[in-house]
């Protein structure tokens, strides 16, 4: 089943008093998010990412296009009552303690009143916020409003979360346990949607990515998928800063750092290069393919327009099959 | 009421305290027990009518620029400071959220005029030393004073569901003087002809009639208000402001949270 299906979703926003103005912040969006899956959501400031989140949370009506999460319609308030919303740089009553903060937005979720105070303090340790659980969100640090953030989002024990910008704000600890909490999730069985500049996070967390730019789907796969192209180099590791004079002849590039060498080179002179190794005795440590990282998939899209438009078109038809054959 | 208005509702009473809006009611207490000792050494025969007069008017101005300054900011600075994401992400709807502002603030206005009421009561036994019977027509005026906060509230929150502060504050401000004069603007309609008829009798019977809430002067002559009178207020106030609520719910409805 399809925890998150966007049909055709597209946004025009009209801005000027007299003089009219249109703006396109989304194109004809089509995609489908698994149940159970992490979903990242890609793309540069401006491409739209943003929109998509205030559309699926009704915040923003589209132009044209639909949109269901857990196969109920985006204004049902049964389908509200199990979705989590972290909105990018969020800003809450700052008024409210983090604990009064946590009951109100529960209360507004329909928890159980018996069990309100419980899932407070539940979502408050998981986020490492019951030290400041009485302190005023006006006292709160950036991070520490963003775990907050998160800490609301999760609450009510949610079946699909949506998180933009999740780890916006955070420090490396702070992070680490966000992902950690993501992947928690999964294994709880919870569907995560989130979009993010951080290219390093989607790669580790999510199970498929989608990039947009300029409102406009330019690829959807699987992470693996994706970065799976090879460029025909390796990448051969070894003790030492010594080069033998075989590798330097064949141009390859050396970087040497501390007490290891790292060389790339074509997949064609991985042979005579370890047996020039082998003769100077140098100690092997490791030799991969070059694989496409997420950010090198991700400029490819963004960045080079002839090249984005085959990869993508391959990749939005994936998204499509996928799509028609859920 | 239902629970996620009731929530909404207290948690906008507990800002308006938490930012100390009530701390108004340590000028309006100043501004009483000055009065009250004044009156109470130059006036002869006439403490009473001046701190009658000069209390629930008091009464009245604060609790109309609170209504107003509160009022333009209960939906705008939900969506300026993004704190209105998070609710309307939840199982909320938009006009719960509109009702529950509204009886929030609406809220913070009764009992911030039941702590003034108490002064202007402590300011009359202080000039006069005991209570009349007559005395208690103050508690109508302060009830009609309510109903103006209440109409005042509504206008302010529809303002606030499509302009931007300041021009809802301006809009509000002066709905409310052109109110207090709707008593002038219907005899004026009356005389008039023609076209000039339509459009004052329309904007006449659009305008909040503040006229017909105002009891002060009566009450502080010592004379009764009609019951008739006390039941039409209400009966126009309650349809007055579900009309103005009804028309702001209509624009929140249809508004991109941009």
């Amino acid at each position: 089943m399809n925890a998150i299906e966007i049909l055709g979703l597209e946004k025009i926003y009209n801005a000027g008093f007299w003089r009219k103005r249109s703006k396109r912040a989304l194109r004809p969006l089509t995609l489908a998010v698994d149940d159970g899956e992490i979903f990242g959501f890609l793309g540069p400031n401006g491409a739209g990412k943003t929109t998509t989140l205030k559309i699926l949370m009704g915040l923003v009506f589209p132009t044209a296009g639909t949109a269901r999460i857990l196969g109920m319609e985006l204004d049902d308030p049964r389908m509200k009552a199990q979705i989590g919303f972290l909105p990018e740089q969020p800003y809450f009553y700052d008024h409210l303690t983090a604990r009064e903060l946590l009951k109100y937005y529960g209360q507004l979720s329909g928890v159980d009143p018996k069990q309100l105070s419980r899932k407070v303090d539940a979502a408050l340790e998981q986020v490492k916020l019951s030290n400041s659980a009485n302190l005023q969100l006006r006292k709160f640090s950036k991070g520490m409003l963003q775990r907050a953030g998160i800490a609301q989002a999760i609450l009510h024990d949610p079946k699909v979360v949506f998180l933009d910008e999740p780890m916006s704000g955070l420090d490396p600890m702070g992070r680490r346990e966000v992902r950690n909490l993501i992947e928690d999730l999964k294994a709880n069985g919870k569907t995560v949607f989130f979009s993010t500049h951080i290219l390093s996070d989607a790669e580790a967390l999510c199970d498929r990515v989608a990039i947009i730019n300029q409102g406009e789907l330019r690829g959807i796969g699987a992470v693996p998928e994706l970065t799976a192209s090879v460029h025909g180099k390796v990448e051969i590791v070894w003790q030492g800063a010594a080069v033998p004079t075989g590798i330097r002849s064949m141009g390859a590039q050396c970087h040497s750092a501390g007490d290891t060498t790292r060389v790339i080179l074509p997949e064609e002179n991985q042979d005579t290069a370890l047996e020039a190794l082998r003769r100077e005795r140098l100690r092997l440590i490791s030799v991969v393919p070059v694989r496409t990282s997420l950010e090198d998939y991700f400029v490819a899209q963004l960045g080079t327009a002839a090249k984005s438009e085959v990869v993508s078109s391959e990749l939005v038809t994936d998204g499509h099959n996928r799509l028609s054959k859920q | 009421m239902n629970n996620r208005i009731l929530h909404i509702a207290t948690n906008t009473f507990r800002e308006a305290v938490r930012d100390r809006v009530l701390y108004n009611l340590i000028a309006f207490a100043l501004l009483m027990s000055a009065a009250a000792v004044l009156v109470g050494q130059i006036s002869i025969q006439i403490e009473k009518l001046v701190v009658i007069n000069l209390g629930l008017t008091a009464v009245s101005l604060f609790g109309i620029v609170i209504a107003i300054f509160i009022g333009i900011g209960l939906v705008s600075k939900e969506i300026d400071k993004r704190t209105l994401y998070t609710v309307l992400s939840r199982p909320v709807r938009r006009w719960e959220f509109i009702a529950g502002k509204f009886f929030g603030l609406a809220g913070t206005l009764v009992v911030n005029t039941i702590f003034m009421g108490i002064g202007v009561f402590a300011a009359l036994a202080y000039v006069s030393h005991h209570f009349e019977s007559s005395d208690f027509g103050i508690l109508v005026a302060l009830y009609f004073i309510i109903l103006q906060f209440v109409v005042i509230t509504a206008l302010a929150l529809l303002f606030s569901s499509f302009s931007t502060p300041i021009f809802a504050a301006i809009f509000a401000f002066w709905l409310f003087v052109i109110g207090n004069f709707a008593q002038d603007l219907r005899t004026f309609a009356a005389m008039a002809h023609g076209t000039t008829r339509v459009l004052a009798t329309a904007a006449a019977y659009l305008v909040p009639n503040f006229s017909a809430l105002n009891v002060i002067s009566q009450v502080a002559h010592g004379e009764p208000v009609p019951h008739r009178l006390i039941l039409l207020n209400t009966a126009y106030v309650l349809v007055y402001s579900a009309a103005v609520l009804s028309g702001a719910v209509m624009i929140f409805e249809r508004r991109n949270l941009k």
